[in-house]
């Protein structure tokens, strides 16, 4: 058997050294800043969450991928992603369990019981996060700042209150452990782009057609509010967990389409829902119900904007 | 009898209605919020199913071809409304709980898949124990779906609270009940996984060579059966009936 070894294989042929693992970590690394402020801004309760849902995460994945005799995927980060990103979007005063049954309903229902990383139909993190505020609406909406309950920035915002735009923006306000900060999240996603694991098509897009939706949309529902006004813009902007959604959420690739076109198309789609929760809906916050009704549309985008092959279905 | 045994079997185990034939999917989600009201449901469903598939049995002979659907919906809606006078009259609650789906059984693909498949081309009592079978299995089906939502959703079994809950008002410790199960997202979930884990318990049986159902034939639509019943209305498993009487009658012979 010492035939000459032919690597028969289709194309590609020309692989790239970087594969999942490695962008999972990227992610995880491109989290660390929101993930510290968020400690630094609530203290040891936000740390405890983190760890929490993290090694949860991770934990279920490997007792699941034991239990079903699968290979253990454990290796590749993306639980502790999920994790992670579960607990940034978690009230840092809600009890801990409440973040570890979410991690166990991020990893085995939305995840694994549809076949594992690569075949989840909705962010993981995000369809844990709705489920636990569905459940468990008191704890995971009320919030609490230096001791003090209060509303968030944009429930604030909502009710017709001024807020202040300049701490939304260093992120010293009320809100889950990782949405607070705007200056922590983009320093994350610099890193990303910088990295080449995400590009500005789903974010800007998505971001863009928030800020026109309000810009609009605003004076409809706030009368005080002018067309445009670049102080409710910049309010709704950096308020709520947009930010983190659009930049960490909404460019997973699991669950974003692959064509470009698409990808535009799902940014507006994810914008105008956001908006629309935002300014019309019951609640403050719309983003995480926008990004997972998107995800469940990318399957339809993606047929719709899929390039035909050359010399097939032209004129 | 033996036939009437597989009959009775096929509906509940083999052709359950809910977990493997997937019918009657409309009040499975909308009223197993409680294990009562999962059996309300079921059994008014079941009295229903079995008086309807006797009377079609009966005319299955006169009914017009043609006019079939017709005329069992007018046999099916007549039960329905004597159900649905008697339950208001004799359990108010339930009927209260319940509410718009007990006139909807009229429509629940059950009944009028069983009478197109099985009544009308059965003898009366045959028809009568597949009534009892499918009418039991939804039963079951809709009672464990029903079970899980009620304790996982308000810590309760059939009412009773099997849970103490926490009180926040008190800090009184205990189960803090999550409420996702008794809204419509939980009974997706309850009835998915439920149906998952029957799927994987089959299929553990079927390796270990034990002599159990597939995981129903026509499940992946007429054009995979290849049992030839693509004209039926309703694709519920006439070709698997058929196979049952083959066998019967191999041996009987």
């Amino acid at each position: 058997m010492n035939e000459l070894k032919l690597n028969m294989s289709a194309s590609p042929h020309v692989r790239d050294k970087i594969d999942s693992s490695k962008i999972m970590m990227y992610v995880a690394i491109a989290l660390l800043p929101a993930s510290a402020f968020g400690i630094y801004n609530f203290g040891l309760q936000a740390l405890a969450m983190l760890l929490t849902t993290t090694i949860a995460a991770v934990l279920v994945e490997f007792l699941y991928e034991k239990m079903m005799k699968k290979p253990v995927t454990v290796k590749d980060f993306s639980a502790v992603v999920t994790g992670l990103l579960l607990g940034l979007n978690m009230p840092p005063t809600a009890p801990l369990w409440m973040g570890a049954l979410g991690s166990f309903f991020a990893i085995v229902v939305v995840k694994q019981l549809f076949g594992g990383l690569g075949q989840n139909f909705m962010n993981p993190a995000l369809g844990a996060r709705c489920f636990l505020v569905i459940s468990f609406t008191g704890p995971m909406t009320r919030f609490i700042y230096d001791g003090v309950s209060g509303a968030t920035p944009l429930q604030a915002l909502k009710s017709g209150s001024i807020v202040d735009t300049t701490s939304m923006l260093i992120g010293k306000t009320a809100g889950t452990i990782g949405e607070t900060s705007v200056i922590a999240i983009l320093l994350g996603a610099i890193i990303l782009i910088m990295l080449g694991i995400i590009d500005l098509r789903i974010p800007g897009t998505y971001i863009l057609t928030t800020a026109i939706f309000v810009g609009i949309f605003g004076p409809v529902v706030n009368p005080e509010v002018s067309f445009f006004d670049p102080y409710y813009i910049t309010a709704h902007l950096c308020g709520g967990g947009l930010m983190l959604g659009a930049w960490f959420m909404a460019t997973d690739y699991v669950t974003s389409p692959i064509t470009k076109k698409g990808q535009y198309i799902y940014g507006a789609l994810l914008g105008i829902l956001t908006g629309l929760f935002r300014l019309f809906g019951g609640s403050a916050e719309g983003v995480s119900y926008a990004i997972i009704i998107s995800n469940l549309f990318v399957p339809l985008i993606e047929r719709f904007t899929l390039p035909k092959p050359f010399g097939k279905g032209g004129e | 009898m033996s036939k009437a045994k597989d009959v009775l079997l096929n509906g509940l185990i083999k052709e359950n209605p809910t977990f493997v034939l997937m019918l009657g999917m409309c009040p499975t989600l909308a009223v197993t919020t409680s294990a009562i009201n999962g059996i309300g449901m079921g059994l008014s469903t079941t009295i229903v199913l079995i008086l309807s598939n006797v009377l079609i049995s009966m005319l299955r002979k006169i009914i017009p071809d043609s006019l079939r659907i017709p005329a069992f919906i007018v046999v099916v809606a007549s039960f329905v409304t004597i159900v649905q006078f008697l339950m208001e009259g004799f359990t108010p609650a339930l009927y209260q709980s319940l509410g718009i789906y007990i006139p909807l059984i009229v429509v629940n693909c059950i009944i009028l898949g069983r009478a197109e498949s099985f009544a009308s081309k059965n003898p009366v009592f045959l028809s009568a124990v597949d009534g009892v079978g499918m009418g039991l299995g939804f039963t079951v089906g809709l009672t464990a779906i029903g079970v899980v939502r009620e304790l996982i959703g308000s810590g309760q079994a059939f009412g009773y609270q099997l849970i103490p809950l926490a009180d926040e008002a008190t800090g009184q410790a205990g189960y803090v009940p999550i409420t996702i199960f008794i809204l419509a997202p939980g009974a997706f979930l309850v009835l998915a996984i439920l149906v998952a884990i029957q799927n994987k318990v089959r299929i553990e049986m079927a390796k270990k060579g034990k002599k159990v159902a597939p995981a129903k034939e026509c499940g992946e639509g007429c054009a995979s059966c290849g049992a030839g019943c693509g004209s039926q209305v309703f694709p519920t498993g006439e070709a698997e009936d058929k196979k049952v009487e083959d066998k019967t009658d191999k041996e009987d012979e």
